[in-house]
């Protein structure tokens, strides 16, 4: 009997956790997928439509935009955070009260919402009593405070701006984290072998951070795929629902339209697409990590 | 030596231009959020105030429902987030570590596997079911998905504290004639305590920063939390923006995240790199 109790203990400490899990992400996750194939709307749950939803996304025209708009966005903002968040890390991965500082600055704007910074970007951004317009004006750049969301390219990479500003310290932090573990013993033995500086970062600092960077591009990745925040708050999709993302065109038919259904289907697609990315993550992680 | 002091300057004035090109869109936010409320919305906009005034913030105050009840919305969900992030994960992690537990690996994945499922995807499934049992648009429900969010890194927080505590203050409480709850509560969640601060810290974070559910979960104005009061501000009234209360609501909604991360820098960092790549 206290044997037994005792083997088993360990369960009633884990229950509470696992039924959470059961309840709020397999059962939900049940319910998508069986929604996924239903009519539900705001007339009610609807009825059995089969693969009907996804067939209806195949033909979606503003859902395969939104898919290469999110594609693009990621493609163009992910070299960005991490070849910045790496030369970044090199900067102030060396010892002294400056780097550190820097760090620590840099990685500020991490801790701040992604709404509270969009929300602080409209501000800045505005072309009107927005701040970076007038910046640009009065250092010669422009002869008039740009109009960043009436384009789309445009209203794109004014984002980016401001998503890398606001992330970039993230890959930095876990890039320098790299750069120190490499050991300053194998640095220092390179550099008596006469290597320069970038020689060393390019044989010896990289190649050991390969895992490193792998994962870090991988998480960026997902979590680029997932936009929405910055969008919604800073472009409202538009101009023209060009700056629809995938999660924003989800939210759209689901909360706004109340096509429950058909967001459900839309949710399977990118649901899909990250868990893939994810299993790769997984796979890389655990075969990289001390046993 | 010259050579070598002019190759040390270029990192160092490098870095000072980077310090300065983060900082500069905080400060200006701050500046633009003291400005009287006219030349806040003045074109073209002034660098600095030119008096300083407080409008803006009273206006914030009182906004719609009024800031206080934003705020405690907010710290509300940010609350029972951290409660129950504290209530699932320390228990758990502590079995995942140090008891006897059947399927012990299976059962770690399967509460970590929620981190390979991005909570976007089952916001319209978890609205339905809050919505059947009177959870939507209530404080609960927001921190159950804000929980959602929060729990894997939580567990596996917990899980790699009470790994490390030695075996020694373990075989002496047992010793003691102490239960393997006792144990938790005397011996393990205290020698963890860096790690519970670390755990309750992002609990917070997330929470307080998070965006998209909250924006569909909390649909009656008097259940927004500030991050959702700001897009309110933002999209103004008959298309009149407030720009002065805009800054000065952005200035609340970070001011706490600035402060904690400032405050307790430490466990943050050694928090995120235990989480992030792992």
């Amino acid at each position: 009997m206290r044997h037994s109790h005792r083997r088993h203990a360990g369960l009633l400490y884990v229950l509470p956790a696992l039924l959470f899990v059961a309840a709020f992400v397999a059962w939900p996750l049940l319910q998508l997928l069986r929604l996924s194939m239903t009519s539900a709307s705001m007339l009610g749950p609807g009825s059995f439509v089969g693969w009907n939803n996804y067939l209806k996304a195949f033909r979606d025209e503003t859902f395969w935009q939104s898919l290469a708009f999110t594609l693009q966005y990621t493609a163009c903002i992910t070299p960005i955070l991490m070849v910045g968040g790496f030369l970044l890390a090199l900067l102030v991965a060396e010892p002294g009260r400056i780097a550190r500082a820097t760090r620590g600055i840099v990685f500020l704007p991490v801790v701040i919402g992604l709404g509270s910074s969009s929300i602080l970007w409209v501000g800045l951004l505005d072309e009107q009593v927005g701040l970076v317009g007038r910046l640009l004006v009065d250092l010669g750049l422009v002869a008039h405070p740009p109009v960043w969301f009436v384009d789309a390219e445009l209203g794109m990479w004014a984002v980016i701006g401001t998503v890398v500003w606001k992330v970039i310290g993230f890959g930095m932090l876990l890039f320098v984290a790299g750069i120190q573990s490499v050991g300053i013993d194998v640095r220092e033995a390179a550099m008596l072998d006469g290597a320069g500086y970038w020689q060393r970062v390019r044989h010896i600092t990289l190649p050991l951070m390969t895992r490193t960077l792998l994962l870090t591009t991988l998480v960026s990745v997902i979590g680029s795929l997932l936009a929405f925040d910055q969008f919604y708050i800073m472009t409202a999709g538009g101009p023209r629902s060009e700056t629809f993302t995938s999660v924003y065109w989800i939210y759209q038919n689901s909360f706004i339209y109340f096509k429950q259904g058909y967001g459900a289907a839309l949710s399977m697609i990118l649901l899909a697409i990250v868990l893939v990315l994810s299993s790769v993550h997984l796979l890389i992680a655990r075969r990289g990590a001390p046993a | 030596m010259r050579r070598s002091s002019t190759i040390a300057t270029v990192p160092a004035v490098l870095a000072l231009v980077v310090s300065a090109l983060t900082l500069l869109p905080l400060a200006m936010t701050f500046l633009s959020s003291i400005k009287t409320g006219a030349q806040a919305s003045a074109v073209p906009p002034s660098y600095l105030p030119s008096a300083l005034s407080i409008e803006n913030y009273l206006k914030v105050l009182h906004y719609q429902a009024g800031l206080g009840t934003y705020l405690f919305n907010s710290l509300a969900v940010a609350f029972l987030t951290i409660v129950l992030c504290l209530v699932l994960a320390v228990p758990a992690g502590y079995a995942l570590a140090r008891l006897r537990l059947p399927a012990r690996e299976t059962i770690f994945v399967l509460l970590l596997a929620g981190m390979m499922v991005p909570y976007q995807a089952l916001l319209t499934p978890l609205y339905l079911m809050f919505s059947a049992i009177g959870l939507a648009n209530s404080h609960l429900g927001l921190a159950i998905v804000h929980t959602v969010l929060q729990l894997p890194f939580s567990v596996y927080l917990m899980r790699s504290a009470f790994a490390a505590v030695p075996i020694e203050l373990e075989e002496a409480a047992v010793i003691d004639g102490c239960n393997s709850f006792q144990s938790l509560w005397r011996i393990f969640v205290p020698v963890a305590r860096p790690a519970i601060v670390t755990l309750v810290l992002f609990a917070f974070i997330t929470s307080w920063n998070e965006f998209i559910a909250a924006l569909i979960f909390m649909g009656n104005e008097n259940r927004f939390t500030v991050p959702i009061m700001l897009v309110g501000v933002r999209q103004g009234h008959f298309g009149a923006v407030d720009w002065g209360a805009l800054q000065a609501g952005v200035v609340i909604s970070i001011v706490p995240c600035l402060l904690i991360y400032g405050l307790l820098q430490k466990h943050y960092v050694s928090g995120m790199l235990s989480g992030a790549v792992k």
